[in-house]
């Protein structure tokens, strides 16, 4: 009988330990949020990702839509190369997207945000009446699907990650510019009252 | 002066025996444990001595460490008005840090001194000796499955411990102190990654856990067979192996973490 209720209570005790791993899998760690769909990999280069990690989200119009998956290093450019993972499910982003850099708070994580394009395909026939009118015909062509990005697609559109440095040395260099033109200003009005 | 270089040598040598007997009997204890799948109910009566009647310390000293944790935590972070950050505060600090290491503290003085014990005395009283002439190897039949229970037990119990620490911090943040509900998870759950943290976590609980009831089954097989020397193995195991878990917790999170 003992050993039943020890069995019992062993039971317990692993089923709870499994539990709390558990919980602290999906509740407390962002495993909830990896996708078991596999979406399709696009790349953008980038002159400055300082601040970008691989899994840093990416979004569009504020809602996380992929995650970073790869930063290289390009030899040739010169410049960073960086593989994003779009979730399957949004494949009907227009492959004219624009890819910038951005912080989340002010002090927070880096992402990229994608921005929508057109689409590269002009899928809608623009023409003047005889009374001058602008007529957009979207059923022209039928046939005709936008342009969207696919897998190995590249964003030729990118925006650069702020390097709070570099904005404080440009501010910096442009005031002591300025002062320069003031000084010199000031000394061409001397010049004139001699 | 000789003579303190002689017993200055003598404890050196002393020293370094006892530490290749410790390493001699962690392969026999693993050599042993094969043989322990046949037999289960020699394991589940060591989980339960060992893991089970740990759980209350465990569990209650889980959810004050979480409570202490928010409470300290939202007056810190309240001075720079990052209150909400207080979630991701408390699950990283216990997942990473306080969970396997406070974990295995207690589980060396619940669980490591009781096994010392047990099987001190059974040295003491000779039962070891008697296994032995039935031509049972005490090593086999005593030490595995205790060292297999401590080694099972120690990851479950410091997942009880964190999962029950971040309910505390709840409780206290949110319940008591007003942080925001929804902050409090979200914040966490963007900021701890699974393999990261947890799942290294697991593996610094699993090294202590190791670590611990080697130290412990070790202690109580080479005590001295008296009363007396029962009781050093026992201050020793809980010495010992507290001050292992601190210096592996240093290696393991400058490994995992740098």
């Amino acid at each position: 009988m003992t050993t039943r209720i020890a069995e019992i209570w062993v039971g317990l005790f692993v089923a709870c330990g499994l539990a709390a791993l558990l919980m602290l899998a999906l509740k407390v760690s962002n495993l909830s949020s990896y996708s078991s769909e596999h979406g399709y990999d696009i790349t953008a280069y980038f002159e400055d990702i300082s601040g970008l990690k691989v899994r840093s989200a990416v979004t569009m119009s504020g809602v996380r839509i992929g995650r970073v998956k790869d930063i290289q290093f390009d030899k040739k450019r010169l410049s960073a190369l960086v593989t994003m993972e779009i979730e399957g499910e949004y494949n009907t982003l227009p492959d004219d997207s624009s890819a910038s850099i951005y912080t989340a708070g002010l002090l927070g994580e880096k992402y990229i945000g994608l921005e929508p394009g057109a689409g590269s395909n002009d899928c809608e026939e623009i023409s003047l009446n005889d009374s001058g009118e602008i007529i957009i015909d979207e059923t022209a062509n039928k046939d005709c699907k936008p342009s969207v990005l696919q897998q190995g697609s590249e964003l030729k559109l990118t925006q650069d990650s702020l390097v709070l440095e570099k904005l404080i040395g440009q501010f910096i260099s442009k005031f002591i510019d300025d002062k320069g033109d003031d000084n010199k200003g000031s000394d061409s009005n001397k010049d004139a009252k001699k | 002066m000789i003579d303190f270089i002689q017993s200055l040598g003598h404890k050196g040598l002393e020293f370094f025996q006892r530490l290749g007997r410790g390493h001699i009997l962690i392969f026999d204890v693993l050599k042993g444990l094969p043989a322990l799948f046949i037999r289960p109910s020699l394991i589940i009566q060591q989980v339960f001595s060992v893991g089970v009647l740990s759980l209350i310390i465990i569990i209650v000293s889980g959810f004050f460490v979480g409570m202490v944790m928010g409470l300290q935590g939202y007056n810190t972070l309240v001075d720079f008005g990052a209150e909400e950050s207080l979630g991701v505060m408390v699950a990283l600090s216990l997942v990473r840090e306080l969970g396997p290491v406070v974990t295995a503290l207690l589980f060396a003085g619940r669980a490591g001194s009781a096994l010392t014990a047990e099987i001190g005395l059974m040295k003491a009283t000779e039962q070891l000796s008697a296994m032995e002439m039935m031509a049972v190897d005490p090593v086999h039949r005593v030490l595995s499955p205790r060292f297999l229970a401590g080694f099972i037990s120690m990851p479950l119990l410091a997942a009880m411990f964190s999962a029950v620490g971040v309910l505390g911090g709840f409780f206290v943040g949110v319940g008591l102190l007003g942080v925001d509900d929804g902050a409090y998870w979200s914040q966490m759950q963007a900021s701890v990654d699974f393999y990261d943290d947890i799942y290294n976590g697991v593996i610094k609980s699993l090294v202590f856990g190791f670590v611990v009831t080697w130290i412990a089954v070790f202690e109580g097989y080479d005590a001295i067979p008296t009363s007396e020397g029962v009781s050093r193995a026992t201050t020793r195991t809980v010495v010992h192996s507290s001050l292992a878990v601190l210096g592996l917790d240093f290696i393991l999170t400058a490994l995992m973490f740098n």
